[in-house]
């Protein structure tokens, strides 16, 4: 009995160890199903190049994404675009800065698909390369993160929510305006709500509703911030089944090996 | 070289004498693979192999990353993010470094309560057990030395508090930072001889290892019955042991797979879940986070250090003894290094004639908490340093202190221990009941 409540502790030590982050006053993040959620669940292209057409026209005007390189654009499993779409895509960025050109004197260029996503125009808007795993959603029951288990880390749940968060209410303080957000720790954002309705129009016409447009960019900064989730799904999805297949013949094994030891046990 | 009583490795050939007499390499692999183990040990005794396996992954999957790795503070962020992105399986070789280092103090963590429990400290295993504490002083700073080095905001910020730990030392302090850091803030000299440092303990750590096996191989294994394998003569030994070739390296191989199996789980669907979201924000020294959190497996010492505030008593009291040389902070960082100490002193406070745990009426309800205190001073840790978190991490460190200081050396006193089976043998056949069918009816614990 005692045996078991110890092994029963460490095993709520391992659980309540996970992540067991405070923050203090939490803006409200809701749950969303993403497509890229749960062990098997991977990213919708589609989804993704919606993404890109949003961050595109609308986030990457004051923020940007240093540590993306636009080749992944083409990646399997990403948006998967294709190799002369992701040339036209890097060719709009017309001011990357080349030391070797001009005899060594250096000019502009525009980007080509091996230069990374330019920086941002506004230094007060954070680098969203990242930015999905640089956000936790979820820190609950009493900032143990066991709910992370169950709903994920929750970062593009948290950009989801914040795009989606603000009420209308705006004030000023000391000469910067301050908009109301249900989303973001201690409810009032620099950032003016970026999105409205039909901010972005889709070539076969899918819903450009905030909400949409909204969940799309979300799911495109999760692929930005981790581009080898579904690589990295299938790894393990095998590496459990290989285990799973050697602990079970493992355990026969000690079984056989332990049986004329220790008898029968009636 | 002592130990139990066994068969020793014959070299036969003409060429293994011709080996043997020149480096005796296979008869010392030959011993310690076939060093008598007791037989009645439990899933408890599981986890060394364990540790072992992930000092080797993390010097294995270190080593790669080291080749991709820049330890330059505008470099570090963007090359760790390079090996996420473009190095063929970079990202599953961080993240397996990454959680590695969970499974690592996940596993130590086990692997000391157990040792707490079954008395594996006490004596003639104190050595084992002081190596341990070594290597496990070695581990925090391995991990938190590794933390740094992806230059992100809780790497930085993290820097900054625990190396403000050793200014808070009085009169030397300051210098002492200064030198730790190689300047007077967090920056490119840090980063530096971090990156070495974290290079070099793991195989120090490896050293200390070998030397921790040497111990134990010695003294024999401790056991749950805390009852020691009969020495007089190799039959006698034979009785109470089994080689642990093949029959442990067989268990703690499947036990190693099933862990193995649930981390691989964790790698493939969770890496995050166990690291602090604010790392994935490359350094500013500009900004500081909302909430300085260590990795999980230093918040319940991270607890016991701002529990003492310079509200409690017992802080008043040193500073006022000390003329305010021993002020809060400096307080903090002595109760947090005694908290180890004290683990450490373990073999000497623990005055009880029996060792193991399960023949300790008492012991066994005081050691559950301590272990439940440890699960509650890893969450305090992570609660922002206000009410009721400060006064209940207090009371948390309390219970930590009392029982190495206090209730050890007194249950020795007034416990009255359970009387342990005569020999390991009478153990095993109790639970397995091959000789005799009626003893295996009792509980198997």
């Amino acid at each position: 009995m005692f045996k078991k409540t110890s092994t029963a502790l460490i095993f709520v030590l391992a659980l309540t160890s996970g992540s067991c982050y405070a923050a203090g006053s939490e803006g409200h993040v809701h749950d969303h199903d993403f497509s890229f959620e749960g062990p098997f669940g991977s990213y919708d292209q589609e989804q993704l190049r919606r993404g890109l057409k949003i961050y595109t026209e609308v986030c990457s005007s004051c923020h940007g994404m240093k540590f993306v390189p636009i080749r992944t654009l083409g990646d399997e499993g990403g948006p998967a675009l294709s190799k002369d779409e992701v040339r036209a895509y890097a060719d709009q960025f017309v001011e990357v800065w080349d030391q070797s050109l001009n005899d060594g004197e250096g000019d502009y260029r525009a980007a080509l698909p091996a230069d990374h996503f330019p920086v941002g125009g506004n230094s007060n808007a954070p680098d969203l390369s990242l930015m999905a795993k640089a956000r936790a959603g979820f820190h609950g029951p009493a900032g143990t993160g066991i709910n992370q288990l169950l709903k994920g880390m929750g970062g593009p749940e948290y950009i989801l929510s914040l795009l989606t968060g603000y009420t209308g209410n705006d004030k000023t303080v000391s000469g910067a305006t301050l908009y109301e957000n249900t989303a973001y720790p201690g409810g009032w954002i620099s950032m003016a709500p970026p999105l409205y309705d039909e901010a972005v129009e889709f070539s076969d016409g899918h819903k450009n509703d905030v909400e949409h447009l909204s969940e799309d960019v979300s799911a495109f900064l999760m692929w930005t911030a981790e581009p080898k989730l579904n690589q990295r799904k299938r790894a393990g999805t095998v590496g459990v089944l290989i285990l799973g297949v050697l602990t079970l013949l493992l355990f026969l094994a000690n079984k056989a090996l332990w049986a004329p030891i220790k008898g029968r046990k009636d | 070289m002592g130990g139990i009583p066994h068969d020793h490795y014959e070299p036969k050939s003409k060429m293994e004498k011709a080996i043997n007499s020149r480096l005796p390499i296979i008869g010392l692999l030959y011993d310690t693979l076939l060093v008598p183990t007791p037989k009645n040990l439990n899933w408890m005794w599981i986890w060394g192999i364990v540790l072992t396996f992930c000092l080797t992954l993390q010097i294995i999957t270190g080593i790669v990353l080291v080749m991709h790795y820049t330890p330059h503070v505008d470099l570090a962020f963007a090359s760790i993010e390079h090996i996420m992105r473009d190095v063929n399986g970079g990202h599953m070789i961080r993240y397996f470094h990454m959680n590695g280092a969970s499974l690592f103090f996940f596993a130590v963590y086990t692997h000391m309560f157990r040792g707490l429990y079954y008395g594996s400290y006490k004596a003639p295993r104190e050595i084992t057990w002081i190596i341990g504490m070594l290597i496990y002083i070695l581990m925090m700073a391995t991990g938190f030395l590794g933390y740094v080095l992806p230059w992100g905001q809780m790497s930085f910020h993290g820097t900054a508090v625990i190396t403000g730990l050793f200014g808070a030392i009085p009169f030397i302090g300051e210098t002492l930072q200064t030198w730790l850091l190689g300047a007077t803030a967090v920056g490119q000299p840090a980063l530096n001889r971090f990156f070495s440092l974290h290079y070099l303990f793991p195989f120090l750590m490896a050293g200390l290892v070998i030397l921790h096996i040497w111990a134990f191989h010695t003294t024999g294994n401790n056991n749950p019955t805390g009852v020691e394998v009969r020495r007089g003569s190799k039959a006698e030994a034979e009785k109470d042991t089994l080689p642990f070739w093949p029959y442990f390296v067989v268990k703690d191989l499947f036990a190693l797979g099933l862990i193995l199996t649930v981390f691989m789980a964790i790698v493939g669907f969770m890496p995050n879940y166990l690291g602090h979201p604010d790392n994935y924000i490359e350094a500013n020294p500009l900004v500081t986070p909302a909430h300085i959190v260590p990795e999980w497996y230093y918040l319940p010492f991270y607890a016991i250090l701002r529990a003492f505030t310079s509200e409690v008593w017992v802080v008043q009291l040193a500073s006022f003894v000390t003329g305010g040389i021993v002020d809060a902070k400096f307080f903090g960082v002595l109760a947090m290094f005694g908290a180890i100490a004290v683990m450490a002193l373990a073999p000497w406070l623990d005055t009880s004639m029996a060792r193991s745990g399960r023949f300790r009426p008492m012991f066994k309800w005081w050691f559950a908490i301590l272990v439940a205190d440890f699960v509650f001073l890893m969450w305090l840790g992570a609660r922002p340093a206000e009410e009721p978190y400060a006064s209940l991490a207090l009371i948390g460190a309390t219970y930590w202190f009392a029982y190495f200081l206090v209730i050890l050396p007194l249950l020795g006193v007034i416990e009255k221990p359970l009387a342990p089976p005569s020999t390991i043998e009478d153990d095993f056949n109790a639970h397995y009941g091959k000789s005799n069918a009626a003893n295996a009816a009792s509980p198997a614990e």
